[in-house]
């Protein structure tokens, strides 16, 4: 709640005074039965009060139309503040998740971080909005009543207040028991959220098997799950104000016996008694909504956490100063290994350097390192051992900002928007429409300008109009526009036919042969060219050279080229 | 800043407004099964409002047995005093079985119409998926659903007890003072008007509302999933400018909603306040024109408040009781988007089944005058290998989705074993088939359960042999958990080439006559494609298979190759004729063959 509270601060004048306008609104509200009051009890039984009961009546017109003005006022600021905080706590949480490392979204999961987003930002606003409404009034009543009680009887107070540590005991309780909840709840919310996720992607696939009925149930348990766990939220937390009203009647009754002792101990009379009960009412209906707000606040605090909580992260992949070393070579794996779950690793002691405008060709079975080998290189993760460093510096010593300006990147099934081609491989960078044009020329996406609209074709929802190859060319096309110094290709050509991928790759040698290339590839033609190829198996290099180099001494490779080119390849 | 790219398109599920009385119908669909728990809430909570009348009472007469000419008498008053605590507990128990009693019901309707909404989402067309952001659908299941429970758990028995409180109260006063409720007839039509004029005003915004934090929640879904490529091309702050755009607008239709809700509440307050100024003064001149008795003006004051309390406070449920109906409204206009078209009436059974297709002149588009297949013929014998090659785009991947039938044919039609597939049950077509993409499905289970995914009854025995034939035993057993790995969560261990493998796997547990593999091996390397050859032989023989595939080394040995250019097959035939006629086959064939050494 500290990372929340820190977001309401800004605004504390602002509530203030939403409140104090709030208040005058009650207040003058307040004053209406007074004055209603004065037109039966004097005017009307006064002869020729006629007068005084239109002055009376216009001026109750007159508060009720002020108690309108206030009641409107603050309604609307609280939203206007409410708008304000919400905006600012959903930016900079979005600001945080693009700032996260992948193992930390990886172990929050996207279903998770959606969830996070949406439906506890939500709730957070929810709570902030219903706050600011009720939360001055009822304490106001409660505080005042007890007050003017005090005043009053302050014997029969204390019953009353004797009773407050059992109605303080009440909401502690259920407020530490509804946030575990909640928060269970939103959990519940994130596997909906997964499931959901799950069958829209693969909508095709369960078509294909089937398996329709066998999903309607998998989302029936989750669903059910949910429910039953919003159930248990909503029953706990509905416990709490039958038992404080409960205890607030009860002490009522007290309040009464106490009382009939004390009359009959002549040190009170009746008529102060009946006038007190009236102002117990007040207090237990002010109570009442109390209760409402810390169920308000307990479902809200629950999602303020989850979102805390990632606010908070620690960054885990911090800049570090790093001396430049006298290094001639482009990029550098020096004795790196790496594990995702810190249990075998996944990547084992790789150790070579690759010159400016060099291509390294990375080749070896699936599941041998090679995406991993690129995602160290991003720094999406930090090796556990050795160093990697580019034009002779330790990659955790550069900005984020340097790191990713040199680097141009394909992913194997990378991401691709529902916006127009231009925007998908514009990315939000600054790029000219003829760099544009220059690299859909260049990854043979020339099938572009055939699209209607050319660039500025709509694509479906993670591209799903484009064929395979025609989303692998546009996601090359988005590497090669800003021009990198460094380019990486993670099994990138897999859906274009042999031809396109032939061109692309002469293409690419000759418009970006400056460029640092890093391909990593099923085929053998893809990297035969390479001035180094480093041949991987199971996170070890077992075979590093070129093509001749390998084809001597890399049994391994050896096999592939003549599995993949027949025997006269070399 | 470019914050406004990519809006163009609008958030989706933005029907055309329906009538109140539209959707209240819809709605009452959920409820009717539990009307008569309904009637029983609202039957307990007329008895705790009265026991609420009550319970003044008991204080009151306790009151009168203290104040006594003879002293206080203490008996009396102990005894109200218990009978007091008793209406209270009663009250208490009866509050709380009421909320429990409507919390249940509220669950197992929103319990309801998730279910409902999900299977329907099941049984949508395929093009539905590719045209909709995910995050905008888990809006409708969340933020959406749970508005319209949240009303029905709090504010439906809130409606019930006020209406039963405004209409006691009317009687009351029709019995005290009847000139008085012309008082009423102003201000109570003025009521229900300006209450209906603002809701008019509200509801669209709330409908905006709902659609807006829609749109935010899909951009955020597409967001996140592509948060890697974002961060690797250091666009985080771009992204974070055009996630502010939707923010915004979510941000600003809530604000809209709220902030023209905001004033409905204080305005029906202020009519009240206003018939309550004008009872006074009409009262207090009818008593000195002595056409009433004072003690009237004041029971029917009291009465009035009490009436114009539940008014109140059903002007502020009716901003909520708004959001509501827009929420309401996109769950069922999600509900009421047509599925695949249902099977014809006669739609046939598939007994058993030859593998035996016919593709007969067909033509298709995914939109209108937009055809992407032309006039396509061609017969696959059961049993037999076809292959489909050409370059990427050509075609290849929509056949398949019109043999899957996720689209239809726009023309011509597709037969098997002699019967148009259209009219045949969908769901018997589909298990016919056994398909294995290149885009990998996944999804968050134990390997295991991933596996065994296409079938059921499947023994871990079955599992283990298929995991061993796909070549992919081994490194699961290195997993963590080995076969009880839970997949997706630790995604990043299996690589994409073992997700291929892993689906294959799959594949190989399903018994169906025909199977498509569409660049089922892309991303696995050489040596394992062709240790897994034979299993692959195995998967295929005596069934129908179509494969797609750039790596032609694995379908040389196909019955028949259709080579497609452009949406028409250009060139038909085995490996060998395709070669000998030297045409488009020919040069696609030595195309990868010809290695970049021309630049060494």
């Amino acid at each position: 709640m500290r990372t929340i509270a820190k977001y309401i601060k800004p605004y504390i004048r602002r509530i203030s005074l939403q409140m104090l306008i709030k208040i005058s609104g009650t207040v003058i509200e307040l004053f209406l039965p007074a004055m209603l009051s004065v037109i039966i009890d004097d005017y009307a039984r006064r002869p020729g009060g006629e007068k005084g009961v239109w002055l009376m009546g216009g001026l109750m017109v007159v508060f009720a139309l002020l108690a309108w003005l206030g009641n409107c006022c603050a309604n609307r600021m609280s939203t206007n503040i409410t708008r304000e905080i919400t905006r600012t706590m959903r930016k900079d949480l979005f600001q945080r998740i693009s700032t996260l490392s992948a193992a930390q979204q990886d172990r929050l999961t996207d279903a998770s971080l959606i969830s996070r987003l949406t439906s506890d930002t939500y709730n957070v606003h929810n709570m902030i909005d219903r706050m600011q409404r009720l939360g001055v009034r009822a304490p106001m009543l409660l505080i005042g009543g007890i007050i003017v009680s005090l005043v009053m009887e302050p014997v029969l107070t204390l019953v009353l207040i004797a009773t407050l540590p059992l109605l303080a005991g009440t909401v502690i309780w259920s407020s530490k028991k509804g946030v575990p909840l909640f928060t269970w709840v939103q959990e519940g919310q994130d596997k909906m959220v997964r499931k959901v996720q799950e069958n829209m992607a693969g909508a095709r696939v369960v078509r294909a098997l089937s398996r329709t009925k066998w999903e309607q149930d998998a989302f029936g348990e989750v669903n059910d799950e949910l429910a039953a766990r919003q159930r248990k939220a909503d029953l706990t937390m509905a416990r709490v104000s039958p038992l404080t009203s409960f205890i607030l009647n009860a002490s009522l009754a007290f309040v009464v016996l106490v009382g009939a002792y004390r009359v009959d101990m002549k040190i009170t009379g009746p008529g102060k008694i009946i006038s007190f009960l009236s102002f117990v009412t007040i207090i237990l209906n002010a109570l009442l909504m109390v209760t409402r707000i810390f169920v308000m606040y307990s479902k809200g605090s629950a999602s303020a956490k989850r979102i805390e909580e990632v606010l908070l992260m620690e960054n885990d992949l911090e800049q570090q100063e790093a001396d430049q070393t006298e290094e001639k070579e482009h990029l550098v794996f020096d004795h790196v290994s790496f594990s995702y779950n810190k249990n075998y690793n996944n990547i084992s002691d790789l150790h070579f350097a690759v010159g400016h405008g060099q291509t390294l060709g990375i080749i070896g079975p699936t599941g041998s390192g090679k995406s991993t080998l690129l995602s160290l290189l991003m720094r999406q993760y930090d090796a556990d051992e050795g160093e990697i460093r580019i034009d002779g510096k330790p990659i955790q010593s550069l900005t984020k900002e340097e790191l990713h300006s040199r680097l141009g990147v394909v992913f194997q099934y990378d991401f691709l928007m529902a916006d127009t081609i231009r925007e998908n491989i514009r990315f939000g960078r600054d790029i000219q429409e003829d760099a544009m044009l220059d690299a859909i020329d260049c990854a043979q996406a020339a099938f572009i300008h055939e699209k209607e609209g050319g660039l500025d074709f709509e694509l479906n929802v993670k591209g799903r109009n484009l064929s395979g190859g025609q989303q692998q060319r546009v996601l090359i096309t988005r590497a090669l526009a800003g021009d990198p110094r460094i380019l990486l290709l993670d099994d990138c050509s897999s859906a274009l036919d042999f031809r396109t991928d032939r061109e692309l790759r002469h293409a690419l040698r000759e418009r970006h042969g400056l460029a640092t290339t890093v391909i990593v590839a099923q085929r053998v033609s893809a990297v035969m060219a390479a001035d180094l190829i480093l041949v991987m198996d199971k996170g070890h290099i077992i075979g590093k050279g070129t093509h001749p180099e390998l084809m001597e001494n890399c049994p391994m490779y050896k096999e592939l080229c003549e599995l993949q080119l027949g025997g006269d390849a070399a | 800043m470019n914050g406004g790219r990519g809006a163009g398109r609008g958030p989706a599920f933005a029907k055309p407004k329906e009538k109140t009385s539209v959707v209240l119908m819809k709605l009452w669909r959920y409820l009717e099964k539990y009307r008569w728990i309904i009637v029983f809430a609202a039957l307990l909570s007329i008895v705790g409002n009265l026991l609420g009348l009550v319970s003044p009472r008991l204080s009151g007469a306790a009151i009168n047995a203290i104040e006594n000419e003879t002293g206080v008498q203490f008996p009396i008053v102990i005894r109200y005093v218990i009978l007091m605590i008793a209406v209270a507990a009663v009250s208490s128990l009866i509050g709380w079985a009421l909320s429990a009693i409507m919390i249940r019901l509220s669950r197992n309707v929103v319990n309801k119409m998730r279910k409902d909404l999900f299977d329907h989402l099941t049984g949508l067309p395929i093009s539905f998926f590719d045209t909709h952001q995910t995050g905008d659908v888990l809006s409708i299941l969340s933020y959406d659903v749970d508005t319209v429970g949240a009303t029905l758990s709090t504010d439906l028995t809130q409606i019930i007890s006020s209406f039963v409180t405004v209409v006691g109260s009317f009687i009351m006063m029709v019995s005290i003072a009847p000139q008085l409720l012309l008082v009423f007839a102003v201000t109570i039509p003025l009521s229900i008007a300006i209450t209906r004029w603002r809701a008019k005003i509200v509801r669209p915004l709330f409908s905006r509302r709902s659609r807006m934090l829609g749109a935010m929640n899909g951009y955020s879904e597409e967001a996140v999933s592509g948060m890697k490529t974002i961060r690797a091309y250091h666009q985080e702050d771009e992204f974070n400018d055009r996630f502010r755009y939707h923010n915004d607008n979510a941000v600003h239709a809530t604000w809209h909603a709220d902030h023209t809700a905001a004033v409905t509440g204080p305005t029906v307050n202020l009519i009240n306040n206003l018939s309550l100024a004008a009872v006074s003064v009409f009262g207090a001149l009818l008593y000195m024109a002595r056409d009433i008795q004072l003690g009237d003006v004041s029971s029917f004051v009291l009465y009035s408040r009490k009436f114009s309390g539940p008014i109140n406070e059903f002007a502020n449920i009716l901003a909520e009781i708004q959001s509501t109906l827009a929420a309401a409204e996109r769950v069922l206009g999600l509900l009421d988007l047509p599925k695949e078209p249902a099977d014809a009436p006669d739609a046939k059974a598939i007994p058993h089944c030859n593998g035996h297709i016919r593709f007969q002149d067909v033509s298709f588009g995914y939109e209108e005058g937009h055809t992407v297949l032309h006039h396509i013929d061609y017969e696959a014998a059961p049993g037999k290998v076809m292959a489909i090659v050409g370059e990427t785009g050509c075609g290849k991947t929509t056949m398949i989705n019109l043999l899957m039938r996720f689209y239809d044919v726009t023309e011509g039609q597709i037969l098997l074993d002699g019967q148009d597939i259209r009219s045949l049950k969908r769901d018997e077509l589909r298990r016919q088939f056994t398909m294995v993409l290149q885009d990998t499905w996944l999804f968050d289970g134990t390997v295991f359960e991933n596996i065994a995914y296409g079938r059921d009854g499947v023994t871990r025995e079955d599992v283990e042999n298929a995991a061993k034939a796909a070549h992919i035993h081994e490194m699961i057993l290195s997993l963590p958990k080995g076969y009880d790995t839970v997949v997706t969560g630790s995604g990043n261990s299996i690589s994409k080439g073992q997700k291929q493998l892993l689906t294959i796997a799959r594949a190989m547990l399903i018994d169906s006559p025909m199977l498509i593999l569409d660049e089922a091996t892309s991303n696995v390397d050489t040596q394992t494609e062709k240790r897994i050859q034979d299993a692959m032989l195995q998967l295929m023989k005596g069934r129908t298979c179509f494969i797609i595939a750039h790596r032609l080394s694995t379908i040389t040995g196909a019955d028949c190759i259709l080579v497609m250019d452009k949406g028409h097959i250009v060139e038909s035939g085995t490996h060998q004729e395709l070669l000998e006629k030297k045409g488009a086959y020919y040069e696609l064939y030595h195309a990868q063959f010809d290695t970049p050494r021309e630049a060494a």
